[in-house]
């Protein structure tokens, strides 16, 4: 292989390789969201777990609830705090959108920043759409 | 056991340890997450610059393509055009199957002895080290490419659409991946073939066993991290952004296994120009592939022959008519 064309692939490669870097600057990068506790959530400021463990598994404990639901139609759960919450992701007062109200804010715009696009709203609606 | 592969192991376990209890014990975030990286990156690529350059400084004086089919010959013998090319359009197509699909080693055959009384040595095809091999590559390739999604905001549609259909079995929260186990089962295979059979452990050195330890690893501290003990992605997003932005920002609440994970990848991007990981940009340049087999067809001049004072028949009839006349033998010109 000529040298030229080596030279030539060696700089793609290099490219590529810093592809994060340039592309950053090239296009505008999005902050990360901050979450914040709106409506009901920050006077009541009781959740089933502590902030950063909710943060981190949030997803599991939901799966957790969903078997918990489905198959032993077990809708209690007692949170470490010893509050016992409903399980639900969107129905009543008690579920996760009864106290967080805006999906927007509470759900989707870390879903959007991580890149994570969970199937819950493909059987849940969001209640504040019902209305 | 031998210390091949033990002295490997211990390695990165003890690195990872290292990072682990700098960051729990010593709060030693921005050592391991920031400083560490951009270090490990630097020496990647200025590594992997030197190391091309040397190579292609080195002489490649004439061709030496391997034949795997019939070579070009009288029109009607039909060429292999692949496996044999003349033209660098055959040698690119060539290259592709190469890199894309390890063709080289889908021809890899294995050597044993017959287990009846005949006892005969025998060559029988061997397949699966280049399963092993693509399930590894392609693997890997889509667990980089996803990584993206820490290195972006917004993410780019095409990482979203890999992230879909590498999700598409949809099983757990959150969602299996399927790279993530593909590339840890298929290093242990490529593991397991080093440390089980007899004739390729004999030629493994710990060179061989660091990066596939260390690939291990990594792949078994992502998989922990994403399936199993979960961690602040956002924090963790927020901190990879900043790292390409030039924005250094340390997460809170996010433990030593993801600074584990990430002092390991560093370690292999550092490692990586002076490994046999190299293979990578190496295999661009294998000569026995890169280069159309037409040394029948065309006239390869060693690039640095020095001017040889040559002596043409020419000359030598000039030099020698009267002589070669009287002694009566012929000569192109009378006179």
């Amino acid at each position: 292989m000529s040298k030229n064309m080596i030279m030539a692939g060696l700089v793609v490669f290099v490219l590529a390789v810093l592809s994060p870097f340039w592309f950053n600057l090239i296009t505008s990068t999005q902050a990360a969201p901050k979450p914040e506790l709106l409506g009901k959530a920050a006077t009541v400021k009781k959740c089933v777990l502590d902030k950063y463990e909710m943060r981190a598994e949030h997803m599991y404990l939901l799966d957790v609830w969903r078997d918990s639901v489905v198959r032993d139609a077990d809708r209690k759960y007692t949170g470490t705090n010893g509050e016992t919450f409903n399980m639900s992701l969107s129905t009543g007062e008690n579920s996760c959108l009864g106290c967080h109200e805006d999906k927007a804010k509470f759900c989707d715009s870390c879903h959007e920043y991580a890149s994570v696009s969970p199937y819950c709203w493909e059987c849940h609606t969001n209640p504040k759409e019902i209305k | 056991m031998n210390q091949r592969y033990l002295i490997p192991l211990t390695a990165v376990f003890l690195l990872f340890l290292l990072a682990y209890a700098g960051v729990e014990g010593l709060g030693l975030q921005v050592v391991f997450g920031v400083l560490i990286p951009y270090l490990a990156i630097a020496a990647f690529l200025i590594g992997f610059v030197i190391k091309v350059k040397g190579w292609a400084a080195s002489a490649v004086p004439f061709r030496i393509p391997t034949t795997c089919g019939q070579q070009k010959s009288l029109p009607w013998i039909k060429q292999n055009t692949i496996d044999n090319p003349n033209t660098s359009a055959g040698v690119f197509v060539r290259m592709l199957l190469e890199i894309f699909a390890f063709r080289s080693l889908f021809r890899n055959t294995k050597a044993a002895f017959n287990r009846n009384v005949s006892n005969k040595l025998t060559y029988s095809w061997e397949l699966f080290l280049w399963v092993g091999a693509l399930a590894f590559h392609y693997a890997f390739l889509v667990v980089l490419l996803r990584h993206l999604r820490f290195f972006t905001a917004p993410v780019p549609g095409f990482i979203q659409l890999l992230e879909y259909f590498d999700g598409i079995i949809q099983l757990g929260l959150p969602g299996l991946f399927v790279s993530g186990p593909v590339l840890l089962l298929a290093t242990l295979f490529l593991l397991s073939r080093r440390v089980l059979d007899a004739k390729v452990s004999y030629i493994s050195q710990a060179s061989d066993y660091f990066p596939l330890f260390l690939i291990i690893g990594i792949a078994a501290t992502g998989i922990a991290m994403r399936y199993f003990t979960k961690v602040d992605i956002i924090g963790i997003k927020e901190m990879t952004m900043g790292l390409v932005t030039f924005h250094p920002h340390i997460p809170e609440e996010v433990g030593g296994l993801f600074y584990g994970h990430l002092f390991l990848v560093s370690i292999l991007f550092a490692y990586f120009p002076m490994s046999k990981l190299m293979h990578m940009g190496g295999i661009f340049l294998s000569p026995t592939r890169n280069m159309a087999n037409n040394t029948r067809a065309k006239r390869h001049v060693n690039p640095w022959n020095y001017d040889v004072p040559i002596h043409t028949y020419e000359q030598y009839e000039d030099h020698f008519r009267d002589k070669m006349i009287e002694a009566g033998l012929p000569v192109d010109k009378k006179e």
